[in-house]
């Protein structure tokens, strides 16, 4: 039985090259979900909006905003499918984003 | 060739440095987002799911050898090797970082080129038939009344602000390439009996959310009155076009809410107010800007090449490809080479910067040094000679250009979809690319003859669904991709939208569809008959029940 945790994740795009970023625990702005920060509770979430609105003010993202996911067995799968190609690049050039570099979510844009 | 003036040289290099100043301002945090969003939108810089994407305009889709050039230097030095040809004859590039943005308009500047009025509720890049200058059924060629109005509507301070985007195709030829009929404004060319030129006039067409085919407000406008008369559309639009809700702001909208015989009436009116002497277009500008896109000097040559004839004998591949991507020049001995960028399983508009030096070359060799990109995301060295196609064709199949699939099946539009945009719904490429698999024989493709399949991934239609002659729509069911399948639509002098078949498909289950839709076409076609005529003929009945039947 794997053990999944529901929750959301904050998300944005970095202000100097557009690559999707994921907020972690430590407050910084990680290139992998799998670092990020999954909450559940109001506060946790707040307190993620908060940061964010205080790194979009320090010029560092743009364009937050909260997605659903779920943590399977350590690893987070955003729910959205348009997510998970965020977390990976373009499924048709798999030679290309994060998938390439090794900072890639570990779920596929659609499973088969 | 369009041409910079020296007007043209001052505001984009103004535009390059006031750029680099906005952008610094936004990363030091001097403008806030909301600031910035519009000022990057006016010089096409969008931001999508993995990085900026830029989109560069090319008028009329008209490119020159050193300017492919360029692109292929900005695709490699500041992209991932590639870009990608749009369905309103631009570029984009997928992977654009904010800080190198202005170093790259700065090197598109000085090819004159630029990102202006690629985006944002402005006039955008004006689109005309690919083969404008060469086709062999163009009464005249459509560029100079395009670069007339590329001139008037740049940075034109009562239009930089419209209710939403605008689109201006403009056709020379009666068979229309430019589709024309889906555009905010769309021109065609007529000639009267005393040989003059006048263009007739439709307005308020347009895909999207709500695709309409556009109304004609003038048969015959003569060509002087071009300008003062397009002011006048605007100048309704900017006035009576909806503000409140983005979605209900185009002037298709308009035309539809207040009726063809209002809006035409409100022109008009508009029209009477203002004396057309005061911006009607001189002779002599005319001319001017007609020199810009005079004729190459073609050579005088027989219609037969035996050089050609003998290829085709010796080379079937050559022969199919000459059969199906080249097509009738304005000249004897000379034709229009149209270079397929939908190899099989490719991704349709994309090529690499290599591939993009290739065709550069190409064009420098054997076409006058110029190229056009087709609304179809295809490549097009206009004037060509036939003896030269040979070898043409041999660098092109060296180069992965070679796909004998013009007009045909394989020859599929698709925007960027989920895989890049981040207005989509579902990809678009990955069922392009499993279709063009799926129909990879050239040989069957033929079978079935011409045939527009267009598919978008949103319903904002930048693949032209649409008007394909079979559409697809991608969209989002609770959070599964699916299909929705159109018939019928065409964006040519016959222009029609699509209907929808019936319930939508799943990604893997679309290829098969397809074929069904073909198979049905072929067992029930009249001799000669395309597919289009076809189903203008049967009706969705016998497609439908063909695909649902079995379900």
């Amino acid at each position: 039985m794997s053990d999944v945790e529901k929750g959301q994740v904050m998300t944005a795009n970095r202000l100097r090259d557009g690559d999707a970023v994921f907020l972690t625990r430590a407050g910084i702005w990680s290139e992998k979900i799998d670092d990020a920060a999954l909450v559940q509770e109001p506060q946790a979430t707040a307190a993620l909006e908060a940061r964010a609105a205080e790194d979009v003010k320090t010029n560092h993202i743009t364009g937050q905003y909260l997605i659903d996911a779920e943590r399977i067995d350590g690893k987070i799968r955003a729910a959205l499918t348009r997510e998970r190609i965020r977390t990976l690049g373009p499924s048709v050039r798999t030679d290309l984003g994060k998938q390439a570099t090794g900072t890639a979510g570990a779920f596929a844009a659609v499973e088969a | 060739m369009y041409r910079y003036d020296e007007f043209d040289h001052q505001f984009v290099s103004e535009r390059t440095a006031q750029f680099r100043d906005q952008a610094n301002r936004r990363m030091s945090g001097e403008l806030t987002e909301d600031e910035f969003r519009p000022l990057r939108l006016m010089n096409g810089l969008y931001l999508q799911l993995h990085a900026y994407m830029l989109r560069v305009a090319i008028p009329y889709g008209t490119l020159s050898g050193k300017q492919m050039r360029q692109l292929a230097y900005i695709a490699d030095k500041y992209d991932r090797g590639y870009g990608h040809f749009t369905t309103r004859q631009n570029i984009q590039y997928n992977w654009i970082k904010l800080e190198e943005t202005a170093d790259i308009l700065q090197a598109l500047s000085d090819v004159e080129m630029h990102a202006i009025q690629t985006s944002g509720n402005c006039i955008r890049n004006v689109t005309t038939d690919h083969w404008a200058g060469a086709a062999a059924d163009e009464l005249l060629d459509p560029r100079p009344i395009g670069e007339l109005i590329r001139q008037w509507s740049s940075l034109h301070p009562e239009f930089s602000f419209l209710p939403r985007k605008f689109k201006f195709a403009i056709t020379g030829a009666p068979h229309d390439r430019a589709a024309v009929k889906v555009h905010d404004i769309g021109l065609r060319a007529h000639k009267n009996d005393k040989g003059e030129t006048g263009w007739e006039v439709m307005v308020g067409g347009g895909q999207g959310r709500t695709p309409m085919i556009a109304v004609t407000v003038r048969d015959f406008l003569p060509e002087k009155e071009v300008i003062p008369y397009m002011e006048a559309i605007m100048r309704v639009y900017n006035l009576f076009g909806r503000r409140d809700n983005k979605y209900k702001a185009r002037i298709k909208i308009l035309v539809h809410e207040l009726g063809a015989e209002k809006f035409k009436a409100e022109v008009e009116a508009e029209y009477a107010k203002h004396p057309a002497q005061t911006t009607e277009v001189e002779q002599r500008e005319l001319t001017r800007i007609e020199k810009y896109f005079a004729q190459p000097s073609f050579e005088k040559m027989s219609r037969f090449a035996p050089h050609f004839e003998n290829a085709k004998r010796e080379n079937v591949d050559f022969a199919r490809w000459a059969k199906n991507n080249l097509a009738t020049h304005q000249v004897d001995g000379y034709t229009i080479v149209n270079i397929s960028l939908k190899p099989e399983g490719g991704i349709p508009g994309d090529a690499t910067g290599e591939q993009m030096r290739v065709m550069a070359t190409l064009a420098e060799r054997y076409s006058f040094d110029e190229m056009r990109v087709s609304h179809a995301q295809n490549i097009v060295l206009p004037h060509v000679k036939l003896e030269d196609t040979f070898a043409i064709w041999q660098v092109l199949k060296a180069n992965d250009l070679a796909a004998a699939n013009y007009g045909l099946i394989g020859d599929i539009i698709a925007c960027p979809g989920l895989d890049y945009c981040a207005l989509a719904t579902a990809r678009s490429i990955p069922i392009a690319q499993a279709i063009s698999r799926k129909f990879a024989d050239v040989k069957k493709q033929e079978e079935y003859g011409p045939v527009k399949l267009n598919i978008s991934g949103c319903i904002n239609a930048c693949g032209h669904h649409h008007v394909g002659h079979i559409g697809i729509l991608g969209l989002d069911k609770k959070g599964e991709e699916f299909y929705q399948i159109t018939l019928g639509g065409s964006s040519s002098e016959n222009a029609s939208i699509g209907t929808i078949l019936g319930p939508g498909f799943a990604a893997h289950e679309v290829p098969d569809a397809i074929e069904t839709i073909l198979n049905t076409y072929v067992k029930l076609r009249e001799p000669g008959e395309e597919f289009l005529g076809a189903y203008r003929r049967l009706g969705p009945k016998p497609f439908k029940e063909a695909l649902y039947a079995a379900a």
